[in-house]
């Protein structure tokens, strides 16, 4: 069997394990679809009537965003999950074993695209009921999903590599919420960048959740698409590439608290 | 070399200035139970953390079952069981779906890991639990799954990191009762503990550690030995007579007898009759007694010897260590 071949077989066992632990931890599963349908609400019922988005009717400008926003934290599983076997000594066990090194990290960000896929599907179902309109045709929607699923993969790498340096499930979750709230909200997710204060501004339009966010307005909603596309898919793979091998540099090391 | 499952040279391994392994050496006869026996920060878990092929020493060597532990690590790693203080078995999977997981990862087979983890939850007594997530489990049968997951591939080489720390005394001993029944097949096992009547139960052989070095190596019965023979001790009604005692067990006492309280201990060779004789002196000397025994000296008392401290005590702890050490 050739390395590539048995890394991904073992990825595949241990993203089944990762799967099939889900409904045995219902609270989990509901975090994880109650939360962004929360925020849905919050925004369209609550906020958004007080947010201008000129040429928008609000819920079609912020379900892009919030959709991009929950798929890269859905990757909060593999933080809070590898941050658990690590103290618990179940990563001892998996590096005493003949098996890939690569595995549990690639099994666990695996396991969270089918994750967001749910997610997806959830979030798409509530906007609907919402008002949300999608303007465009079939292969474009088809990208923007494509786009949203490398997003939310490239960050469970991120939270990967979180969930490695954590030495609690607690742990990861404090590190992970102080990372949520400047990125997504120093961004164009829920206001318009161009409504920011000088500074703030410049900060929201480099930053990727923006970038990600712009392309799948102009995938699913048609409007200018400028760079945003393309550079998109640039950003998922830097930052896979950057953090894909710092996971797995971590994960060769890592020791039971 | 063969006859040795496994043999260590020289292994030093250092967190930042804490020196956990300063140069020890150890080797296992394969098919052997060997104790490695120390109180805690010892070392004991670098050594198993190394020889598991988890973490690299700094220096010195380490063949397991004829496997250099870093050079060859990946081959080797399919010859070595872990199992320890830790029970790591995934909570939310069960007793069944953990075996079988590890099966796999062993590359076993989709079959053969089936029938293995039937297998082994049979022998180990948790049939009936088979289907339950393993958070239902108790200490003793979450230890139990762990120990069937190390066992699962069937290898030569076992290490029991501390198997029975944390659990209470009857759970101890089901442990024991295990270990020796189901792991004693042609297995080769290291055994970390810090319990001296664990590593005098199940040990062929002890290695006993202190603060990264090996201090003393021998079976439970040379060890003892080291520090003398048997001991005679005598309970008496009054410490007021303890002078009279010393000197009418004198003759029967290989060295002048010594005394703790109401307690005469006398160190002598043990032969028939020894406590009759030592009755009928007393007696005749007029001291009252209420106990008299004759008893081996316990790895406790070799171990204060060795170390001038008690085994389960925690010296230091790694902080105060790395502070020390500062």
């Amino acid at each position: 069997m050739s390395a590539f071949a048995g890394t991904v077989e073992d990825s595949l066992i241990l993203a089944r394990r990762n799967l099939m632990r889900i409904p045995r931890q219902p609270d989990l599963l509901i975090a994880y679809t109650v939360q962004p349908v929360m925020f849905v609400l919050l925004f369209v019922y609550v906020f958004g009537g007080a947010i201008q988005t000129p040429g928008f009717d609000y819920v079609d400008f912020l379900m892009p965003g919030i959709i991009v926003q929950s798929i890269a934290f859905g990757g909060f599983v593999t933080a809070l999950g590898l941050s658990e076997d690590v103290s618990k000594g179940l990563i001892d066990r998996f590096r005493s074993l003949p098996m890939s090194r690569a595995a549990v990290l690639a099994g666990r960000t695996s396991s969270d695209v089918l994750l967001n896929c749910l997610s997806l599907a959830v979030l798409l179902a509530v906007g609907f009921l919402a008002g949300f309109n999608i303007t465009t045709g079939g292969g474009e929607i088809a990208l923007g999903i494509l786009l949203l699923l490398f997003f939310g993969y490239a960050f469970s790498w991120v939270f990967a590599l979180v969930g490695l340096y954590s030495s609690s499930p607690e742990t990861a979750n404090a590190i992970g919420f102080t990372a949520i709230f400047p990125l997504t909200f120093a961004s164009g997710i829920f206001v318009p960048a161009e409504s920011m204060p000088d500074g703030l501004r410049q900060f929201a339009e480099a930053n990727p959740f923006t970038t990600v966010t712009d392309a799948v307005r102009h995938l699913w909603l048609g409007t200018p698409a400028n760079t945003d596309v393309w550079m998109s898919f640039i950003w998922c793979t830097v930052i896979l590439a950057v953090f894909a091998p710092l996971a797995v540099n971590r994960y060769r090391k890592v020791a039971a608290h | 070399m063969s006859d040795h499952a496994i043999v260590v040279e020289g292994l030093e391994k250092s967190y930042g200035s804490v020196r956990a392994l300063c140069g020890v050496d150890f080797a296992a006869r394969t098919g052997s139970i060997l104790g490695l026996l120390g109180p805690n920060g010892a070392g004991k878990t670098t050594a198993v953390r190394i020889l598991a092929t988890l973490l690299e020493p700094d220096g010195g060597s380490a063949r397991v079952a004829g496997l250099d532990v870093v050079k060859e690590a990946a081959a080797l790693r399919a010859r070595i069981g872990l199992a320890g203080q830790y029970a790591a078995v995934d909570e939310n999977l069960t007793g069944f779906e953990n075996l079988e997981m590890v099966g796999r990862l062993y590359h076993l087979g989709k079959a053969e890991s089936r029938q293995r983890a039937d297998e082994l939850l049979e022998r180990f007594e948790l049939t009936d639990a088979a289907k339950r997530p393993a958070k239902t489990y108790s200490g003793g049968m979450r230890r139990r799954l762990d120990l069937a997951a190390a066992l699962v591939a069937r290898p030569p080489v076992l290490f029991l990191d501390e198997p029975t720390t944390g659990l209470d005394p009857r759970a101890r001993i089901g442990m024991w009762e295990t270990i020796e029944a189901r792991v004693l097949a042609g297995t080769t096992v290291l055994l970390t503990t810090q319990y001296l009547d664990e590593a005098d139960r199940l040990a062929d052989s002890i290695v006993v550690v202190d603060h990264g070095r090996v201090i003393a190596t021998g079976t439970s019965d040379e060890l003892k030995d080291q520090i003398g023979g048997e001991r005679l001790d005598v309970e008496l009604e009054s410490a007021d007579e303890a002078e009279a005692a010393v000197s009418a067990l004198a003759e029967l006492a290989q060295d002048r007898p010594t005394v703790e309280g109401t307690t005469v201990h006398a160190p002598v060779r043990a032969r028939t009759g020894i406590i009759p004789d030592a009755v009928r002196r007393l007696d005749a000397a007029g001291v009252a007694i209420v106990d008299i025994a004759l008893r081996r000296p316990t790895l406790d008392d070799v171990f204060i010897a060795l170390t001038g401290h008690a085994a389960e005590e925690e010296p230091e702890t790694e902080e105060q260590r790395e502070a020390a050490a500062a």
